[in-house]
């Protein structure tokens, strides 16, 4: 049975057409559709198994990555976020897609609470392009992650705007009890040991000076996730830089793609 | 009512690089920097409402301080930076459009950037810092303490059309109105222009006046390359030639019809030149030039070249996939004192540029795979920016006939009195006092506008809406609808062109370069399908008229007539011109070289053309749309330099892969124009060659930047390049298939080395046999196809240590055998990685392929009849390193035949050794070796020969 997932496309977007493939290798079935369909009831929300919100520059990240989109999503999408969460459905948001989720408040979450993490300028201040290597935190409490959890990703980065900053150290210790979804490994563009080990805050490893080498988080049900890497653009074996084997993102769409079925 | 809001966040790492280029322009005080965006709201907004906008859109909880309706308290020296009013802001707009999301009161917005300079300050440094780095006076606004907000646009004036009396004008009249107006047409163009109107009985308006100085221009006609040319051309050896040429573009164009191989599927004829993929999809390449607007405004330069070498691949009804990009920049350590008045810096060009073609290559989507960055002193007054675009099509899915009663149709942005006067301004020379004149020629691009257009385009292809389509560039309106009605005849209504503040005049709107916009031919009957899709994708739409039959441009502002002219005079009319060049290549002198050492080949290695551009490289999106196979830096670390591009393009099947390649070589055409353009081309094939491209099947494409053509050294060399080309072309059996000619690349009359970028397009036959300079193994063998030369002219050793060589290495005469060997060989797997041995000969590329690998090597340096420093240092054509294991000895020896010879072997240990031989005792001789280690190279490659530099950033 193809599982329907949803690929929200705003101006600006564009690693939708690499998401797409990566979800139609999963097993999924993958509609892209602009938002002004979404609004005007062309493309259904609703008819959607899981939504996957992919990178690029939406209204090109104006006023900050994600934030004009994270805005439509609040204003014009609130019902429809409520009623697959209530279903359960998963969501996964990449690159920009993430920065929307955090935005928007839905990562951590809950929606409508004062946000305490952000995703902001890279501490290098610029857009840096690299391959970086991921763990599956293997304590997330994301129960579709699990299918993957612990496992190691080798993918692409490609952001000016990715760093998780929090407001507080209890921040940090609420996404340190379950909600951290992904961490960059120490081994930078290519993995040489079996024993992860994270960055340690270590540019280039870590990318971004993200807090914790966090890479990606989910929400307190753990139905939402989202990450700054690309694992849509390593899902063919020649898509990796020459090394090693492995470090396929396919099993993490899998997962999804299985959450949602 | 007009509201401030500052919005800063403290940790905002954009202050740093402020601070460290702050020692680069000589201010040492500068401790620190804080950056702070400032709005200004002008509505009628509730203090509910204003806190609500700022709240839900402007202010991120986490990591934002804001001043709501207030100025921040000074923290130092306060410097306010805004754009010129009317100029691109995305920032505004989308504030704009965010308050309309939360459902409030329509706003204006403008936006600028506070700088708190802290530290020991004089109001010198202050100058210093707000000239040098915070604000470019082209396009912005700028004081120190508070800038006022200005809204763009003036109550709409009376729409003006007038008429611009020719007929009493004297010649002198005549060019003093050219230059005035900025139209960059010479007396024969003017008198033409005065006669036929004459023949009229009229007076042309400035509209018609306009739309002439735009199509004739160098830039959209490229009369130097159609003008009739004699030639005196001196050899090294001093035979004079003198020779006829009845057109350059002509003679580029003979050799691609006589090659025509079966692959060629367009040429010259369309805004990118098109060649096969695989059954279904073919591939369009074009790479543009945008030298002049980078010098003025280097972000916004770049950032519209590559939007508009996009919209070129666009307008070939493709999709781009895929950008290039080739720099040549004046040195980044140029001393202040040597900087000429009215030039940015070299090193503030760089940074500029760089940060263009990320911004609008990352936006749009676009992986930007290949390039180069050259620095030479010639390039100070008038860098060179090449911006290449590379993308794909159905075959035979690229519509080309308007057809009689289709509606003339405007997709995308916007037109404002920026980029006015582009085509024109673009042809002809710069001075100090250039930015006065034609400020308004630079723009900053606005590439989600343009994302949108490739989209839109993509699918009223496929759902065939459109007759004909094309770019609109250079000349704006006049050029675009001028050329795609050429044939049937045109008539406009500029009323209803959406202008982006009121008070356009006529012909202002009718060639302003305002960027983002494609036109196409749209049948009636289509318009509904073409506006709901426009629709669903954010596009605006504008029908700006027809296509008569009557073959007349017309052009009308509601009732008001602004241009009536026939299309015969306006694409016909233009005089032919006669011109002269004159060229004399280098006498050959003789050349002292010394003994080689380490000391060489590290410096050879830190030479900013051949050190790491990785700072430069990782502000591309080099991996978006997941179809790199080889990027651009390759191993390991991903730190060794890649040879050329391999991209599989997403929703094509197969293992079929495109490969993008350039050859650049300025330094030899100071002394032999002709070999410069045999050895560019020879150097795009072996990049190619190297990563698994097949050299049977490449087209390419030229791009001539050159000095003022009228002047006849710059004319002869051009045309010696040209030819240079033709011959090439017939030697690598590859065809050009579209190219581009930037003239006029001059500051205060000193030309810039006339430069030649040839840009590589091949096919990897199957991917999974792609390789790159980083694959070998230990034990590998290393081979060397190709012979050395002597001949150090135009070498970056020549340059670098002063040697002043002036023979160039000598251009292969079959080349093609060689290649095809390497490529059956890497086609049969029998190479683990290979690599082009150009700048620094085999001293860098050997030094490369270990830093790329991160193994030692060990190679015999062959002497080939020379001493051993010419051996490891010079840049004869024709040369790869190949690395292969021990088993295939036999086999690649097989392969290669007499091309190929075993150099040495891949060593596990941390050494790069070139071992040397000594002339008077042959193979059996042993000099002292040169030995380095792995850490050295790289820190050479890295930081310069001298290690990491103290403080700075790019």
């Amino acid at each position: 049975m193809s599982v329907p997932i949803l690929i929200p496309h705003a101006s600006g977007t564009n690693r939708d057409l690499e998401a797409a493939q990566a979800i139609e290798l999963a097993g999924g079935t993958a509609t892209i559709a602009h938002v002004n369909e979404l609004r005007s009831g062309t493309v259904q929300i609703a008819d959607h198994a899981a939504i996957l919100l992919p990178g690029g520059f939406s209204y090109g990240d104006a006023l900050g990555a994600g934030g004009r989109l994270a805005l439509e999503l609040r204003t014009w999408f609130a019902d429809e976020l409520a009623a697959a969460a209530q279903a359960s459905r998963p969501m996964l948001g990449i690159c920009n897609g993430f920065q929307v989720l955090v935005k928007a408040g839905l990562l951590p979450g809950p929606m409508g609470e004062p946000r305490s993490v952000t995703l902001t300028e890279n501490a290098e201040g610029r857009f840096e392009c690299r391959w970086v290597t991921l763990q599956v935190e293997p304590s997330c409490r994301s129960g579709w992650l699990g299918a993957v959890g612990g496992t190691t990703i080798r993918c692409p980065i490609a952001h000016g705007e990715g760093r998780v900053a929090v407001s507080d150290d209890t921040t940090a210790a609420r996404l340190e009890d379950g909600l951290v979804a992904f961490r960059y490994l120490a081994d930078g563009a290519r993995p040489t040991s079996d024993d992860p080990v994270a960055a340690g805050g270590a540019y280039p490893a870590n990318p971004n000076g993200s807090v914790n080498d966090i890479a990606g988080i989910c929400d307190d049900t753990g139905n939402i996730v989202g990450l700054m890497p690309h694992p849509e653009d390593h899902v063919l074996d020649w898509q990796r830089p020459s090394g090693p084997e492995g470090g396929s993102g396919l099993p993490l769409f899998e997962a999804f793609v299985a959450a949602a079925q | 009512m007009t509201v401030r809001i500052d919005v800063t966040a403290p940790d905002d790492p954009r202050g740093g690089p402020v601070v460290a280029n702050a020692r680069l322009v000589g201010v040492d005080g500068l401790t620190s920097c804080r950056v702070t965006r400032v709005h200004h709201v002008d509505g009628a907004l509730s203090p509910e409402e204003l806190d609500r906008l700022c709240r839900e859109v402007l202010i991120d909880p986490v990591v934002d301080e804001a001043v709501i309706d207030g100025v921040t308290p000074a923290q130092g020296r306060v410097v306010e930076v805004a754009l010129m009013p009317g100029a691109t802001d995305p920032d505004a707009r989308e504030l704009e459009r965010a308050a309309a999301n939360l459902g409030l009161q329509e706003i204006r917005v403008v936006t600028a950037r506070r700088y708190d300079l802290i530290g020991d300050l004089s109001d010198t440094d202050v100058a210093t810092l707000t000239r040098r780095l915070l604000a470019n006076d082209t396009i912005e606004i700028s004081t120190e303490g508070e800038l006022p907000a200005e809204f763009a646009g003036v109550a709409s004036a009376d729409v003006r059309v007038d008429d611009v009396p020719l007929a009493e004008l004297s010649d002198d009249d005549l060019l003093r109105l050219s230059k005035d107006r900025v139209l960059s047409l010479d007396l024969t163009e003017m008198q033409a222009i005065q006669a036929h109107f004459a023949g009229e009985g009229r007076s042309p308006t400035d509209a018609e006046l306009e739309t002439l100085a735009q199509t004739w221009s160098e830039h959209c006609v490229h009369k130097t390359f159609r003008a009739r040319i004699n030639l005196t051309h001196t050899s090294s050896d001093g035979e004079v030639t003198v020779s006829f040429h009845d057109g350059l573009l002509p003679a580029l164009r003979e050799v691609t019809e006589e090659l025509n191989p079966p692959w060629l599927r367009s040429a010259f004829v369309d805004d990118a030149g098109i060649v096969a993929f695989d059954g279904y999809h073919d591939v369009a390449f074009k790479v543009e030039t945008h030298n002049h607007p980078s010098a003025l405004e280097p972000f916004g330069g770049a950032n519209t070249g590559v939007g508009g070498v996009v919209r070129d691949v666009i307008g070939v009804s493709a999709r781009p996939i895929a950008c290039t990009d080739v720099l040549c920049f004046g040195p980044a350590d140029l001393p202040d004192d040597e900087l000429p008045t009215g030039v940015l810096h070299p090193r503030r060009i760089r940074d500029g540029v760089v940060a263009g073609i990320g911004d609008y290559g990352n936006k749009l989507g676009l992986p930007t795979v290949n390039g180069s960055v050259l620095y030479d002193p010639g390039y100070v007054g008038n860098p060179l920016v090449y911006c290449g675009a590379l993308g794909i099509l159905p075959h035979g899915s690229h519509p080309t006939e308007p057809q009689v009663g289709d509606r003339i149709i405007s997709l995308g942005g916007r037109v404002g009195r920026d980029g006015i006067h582009g085509a024109t301004f673009s042809s002809a020379g710069m001075d100090a006092s250039t930015v006065d004149h034609v400020g308004s020629a630079v723009q900053i691009g606005d590439p989600i506008t343009e994302k949108g257009l490739i989209e839109v385009i993509e699918r009223a292809r496929d759902a065939k809406l459109y007759n004909a389509i094309t770019d609109c560039g250079a000349g704006g309106f006049s050029s675009s609808v001028g050329e795609m009605g050429e044939d049937l005849g045109v008539e406009v209504d500029l009323s209803v062109v959406p202008l982006k503040y009121p008070g356009l005049q006529p012909w202002e709107i009718w060639i302003s370069e305002a960027q983002e916009r494609i036109v196409i031919a749209v049948p009636p009957a289509k318009l509904e399908a073409l506006q709901a899709l426009c629709d669903a994708w954010d596009v605006e739409v504008t029908d700006l008229g027809r296509f008569t039959g009557d073959q007349r441009l017309v052009v009308r502002h509601g009732d008001t007539g602004v241009v009536d002219m026939p299309m015969a005079f306006l694409h016909d009319g233009i005089p032919r011109q006669e011109l002269v060049g004159a060229w004399t290549d280098s006498a050959p002198v003789e050349v002292t070289t010394p003994v080689p050492t380490v000391a060489h080949v590290l410096q050879l290695l830190a030479h900013p053309n051949v050190a790491s551009k990785e700072d430069i490289i990782r502000r591309y999106d080099h991996e978006v749309r997941g179809g790199t196979v080889v990027r651009p830096y390759v191993g390991p670390e991903a730190d060794g330099p890649a040879d050329a591009a391999v991209l599989k393009p997403l929703g094509t099947e197969g293992h079929k892969a495109v490969v993008l390649s350039n050859g650049i070589c300025p330094s030899v055409g100071r002394h032999d124009p002709h070999a410069m353009a045999l050895l560019a081309m020879d150097e795009a094939v072996r990049n190619l060659v190297a990563v698994g491209g097949d050299p049977d099947q490449v087209a390419v494409l030229d791009n001539f930047c050159w000095g003022d053509p009228t002047k006849a050294d710059r004319l002869g060399s051009l045309v010696r390049a040209v030819q240079g080309c033709t011959d090439g072309a017939r030697t690598y059996r590859m065809p050009f298939i579209s190219g581009k000619d930037s003239l006029f690349n001059e500051f205060d009359g000193e030309a810039i080395p006339g430069t030649l970028l040839i840009s590589a397009l091949g096919l990897v036959p199957d991917l999974r046999r792609a390789i790159d300079s980083a694959g070998m193994q230990t034990g590998d063998d290393l081979w060397f196809v190709g012979a050395n030369e002597g001949a150090l002219g135009g070498s970056l050793a020549s340059d670098l240590f002063d040697l002043d060589a002036t023979r160039v290495p000598t251009p292969l005469d079959d080349p093609l055998l060689r290649y095809r060997a390497i490529h059956a060989a890497i086609c049969d797997g029998k190479v683990t990685a290979a690599h082009d041995c150009s700048e620094g000969g085999l001293a860098v590329a050997v030094s490369e392929m270990a830093i790329a690998a991160r193994l030692g090597v060990s190679v015999v340096v062959p002497l080939d009849g020379l001493d051993p420093f010419t051996a490891l240092v010079n840049e004869a054509p024709g040369r790869l390193l190949l690395s292969a294991a021990r088993e295939h000895r036999d086999a690649l020896g097989a392969f290669l035949g007499d091309h190929g010879r075993r150099l040495g072997e891949v060593t596990a240990g941390d050494d790069i050794v070139f071992h040397l031989l000594d002339p008077a005792q042959g193979e059996d001789s042993n000099l002292e070796p040169i030995q380095i280690t792995l850490t050295e190279a790289v820190a050479a490659s890295t930081h310069g020969p001298s290690g990491p530099p103290k403080g700075a950033t790019a």
